[in-house]
């Protein structure tokens, strides 16, 4: 049975239907990509996933269960964790309490420190400004901050959408290391993102969606060496 | 020293007078009774500011929460005895009763907050309304609580309850603070205090400021929404309500069907000069608009210059910080 399956989903904003039957799964202990251009579905997809947005029709189970019509808040209780696009840190809330939002649901409040040392061990840097605003953190570091808050509920899933939107190569290079570290560790992750090249070498499978419908899926290396996918997606003629 | 008694303007018109010499005689005594006034503007701004906060919304009908609550001091110190003369109580018993009248009103505007929010936002908000409709809404529920108090209980205002006359307690720079001032400064304050604790300290009042900062995120951080604005309803409205007891305190004949009108737009003003969204810039502001008010009333010899002054300070520091003096804190990003 898959962790997250998407069975012919459709949403809408307004009138306007952003997802056109979405059907995808994510086993246990996989790193998953959606990659596709501005526009495609990829953000909706999420907010979909995580319950900020609702489903018009179609299924959407969390391992074997119908979440449809789950609250947002009650589906991190359940497991899933998003890291959102534009990472949407608290410009007025320092670093730890940033973090401490991450584990706002959990009832095991003792535990947290071990999982404060694991994020700060995953991003050295968060430590060094623990109680720095979040609004006055570089772009590379607000990112580091919304996947390590995410880390923070101890999620099954974690959806991470668009984490090398707007930083510089190094710190792209350094996030994709971080997020298989992450999945090596044993979280799911299901990782939306634009810099196909990266994300399809890190993915176990990938899914391509063009104008709300998924229209490729594969392993990561068989996306990489498609020559439909390098002529749209990779930049290579 | 007085030299100069009373500047007139040489040309200008006789209705404005500046009394220099009254305005620096009672310079402390103002000063002290603005602080008392400031404190119930300032626990009325929290309501308006906590609210704006969350939601981008002015609760225009919040000084309805505020009168409501006086309304249940009115009936519950009449109740016990009290009316137009003070009474003749141990200082234990008065203390029992005022505390008793204090956690019923915050009880009572506490419910009505919580039900106002239920009955005119809630619905808007499922429906994804225009920021437009929360407006007029709100107006609108205030003037039905205003003249569904005006239907129940008249035009008139309810007669007088005295609680204590003020016997004073202390003095500074010449001026007399009575134990009715400092009552009123010292409660609002504590009050204050506990409620900027909760916001800042505990686990609720983060999830409320994750809501004002950014509403979908605290929602994937698993923050319930919807609880957090019935929270912040529910605290607006007991401060309200704690507000009352302090605001009949000063003005005993003051429970009256609109009595609420003037006061809560002075809180709302001071909730802007703070910086709304800003807990403790509303209690600032709140302070200032007290005292700003004696002063003018005080410079220009007249109650009726008390809020010309106060508002036109406020307009004039506006003009310098359009977000107020401590700028927005529970909410915006300034990234």
């Amino acid at each position: 049975m898959p962790l997250l399956e998407l069975n012919d989903v459709c949403a809408h904003y307004g009138r306007i239907q952003a997802l056109d039957g979405i059907t995808l799964t994510v086993e246990e202990g996989e790193v998953v990509t959606l990659i596709g251009a501005n526009g495609a579905g990829k953000t909706t997809t999420m907010r979909v996933i995580s319950g900020i947005r609702p489903v018009s029709s179609g299924k959407l189970l969390f391992d074997g269960d119908d979440i449809k019509s789950l609250r947002a808040d009650l589906r991190v209780v359940r497991g899933i964790s998003q890291s959102p696009e534009g990472r949407g840190v608290f410009p007025g809330m320092t670093v730890l309490e940033n973090l401490d939002m991450g584990a706002y649901t959990r009832k095991d409040r003792k535990s947290l420190g071990a999982d404060l040392d694991r994020v700060f061990s995953l991003f050295p840097r968060l430590a060094e400004r623990r109680t720095q605003a979040g609004g006055t953190l570089s772009g590379g570091e607000q990112q580091m901050l919304a996947i390590g808050r995410a880390l923070m509920a101890k999620p099954r899933l974690l959806l991470l959408d668009e984490p090398s939107m707007g930083l510089a190569p190094q710190f792209i290079a350094q996030i994709f290391r971080i997020i298989t570290e992450i999945n090596e560790q044993g979280t799911t992750v299901l990782l939306v993102e634009q810099n196909a090249q990266q994300a399809l070498s890190r993915a176990d499978r990938a899914y391509v969606i063009e104008t709300g419908r998924i229209v490729k899926a594969g392993t990561g290396a068989e996306l990489l060496a498609d020559p439909a996918i390098k002529e749209a997606y990779l930049g290579v003629a | 020293m007085p030299v100069i008694s009373t500047i007139v303007l040489a040309q200008g018109p006789d209705w404005i007078q500046f009394d220099v010499e009254a305005f620096v005689s009672q310079f402390w005594s103002n000063t002290i009774d603005g602080l008392a006034y400031g404190s119930i503007y300032a626990l009325v701004a929290m309501g308006y500011t906590m609210v704006y906060g969350v939601l981008q919304l002015i609760n225009f009908a919040h000084s309805e929460v505020f009168i409501v609550g006086a309304y249940a001091v009115f009936f519950v110190l009449s109740a016990l005895g009290f009316g137009p003369s003070a009474p003749n109580l141990s200082v234990a018993a008065l203390v029992g009763d005022l505390v008793l009248a204090m956690l019923v009103a915050m009880l009572v505007s506490g419910l009505v907050a919580v039900a106002l929010e239920r009955v005119a936002y809630r619905p808007l908000r499922r429906r994804n309304a225009p920021r437009l409709a929360f407006l007029i809404t709100a107006i609108g529920a205030s003037f039905a609580i205003q003249y569904a108090l005006f239907a129940w209980r008249g035009a008139n205002p309810e007669p007088a309850v005295i609680m204590f006359r003020p016997k004073p307690v202390f003095e500074i720079f010449g001026a007399t603070i009575d134990s009715q001032q400092l009552v009123i400064f010292g409660a609002a304050i504590v009050l204050m205090i506990i409620t900027d604790m909760f916001v800042n300290r505990t686990r609720l009042g983060r999830g409320l400021r994750a809501v004002a900062q950014d509403p979908d995120t605290a929602t994937l951080m698993g923050v319930n929404k919807e609880r957090v604005i019935v929270l912040t309803f529910l605290i607006g409205g007991i401060l309200a309500g704690a507000a009352a007891l302090f605001y009949v305190m000063k003005v005993p004949a003051g429970v009256q069907f609109n009595g609420g009108f003037i006061l809560g737009i002075k809180a709302f003003a001071a909730a802007v000069l703070g910086g709304i969204g800003n807990i403790r810039g509303a209690l600032l502001g709140g302070l200032l608009l007290g005292v700003i008010g004696n002063y003018g009333q005080t410079l220009l010899g007249n109650a009726q210059w008390t809020d010309v002054v106060a508002f036109v300070v406020l307009v004039g520091i506006l003009m310098i910080r359009p977000t107020g003096i401590l700028g927005e804190s529970l909410g915006r990003a300034r990234v």
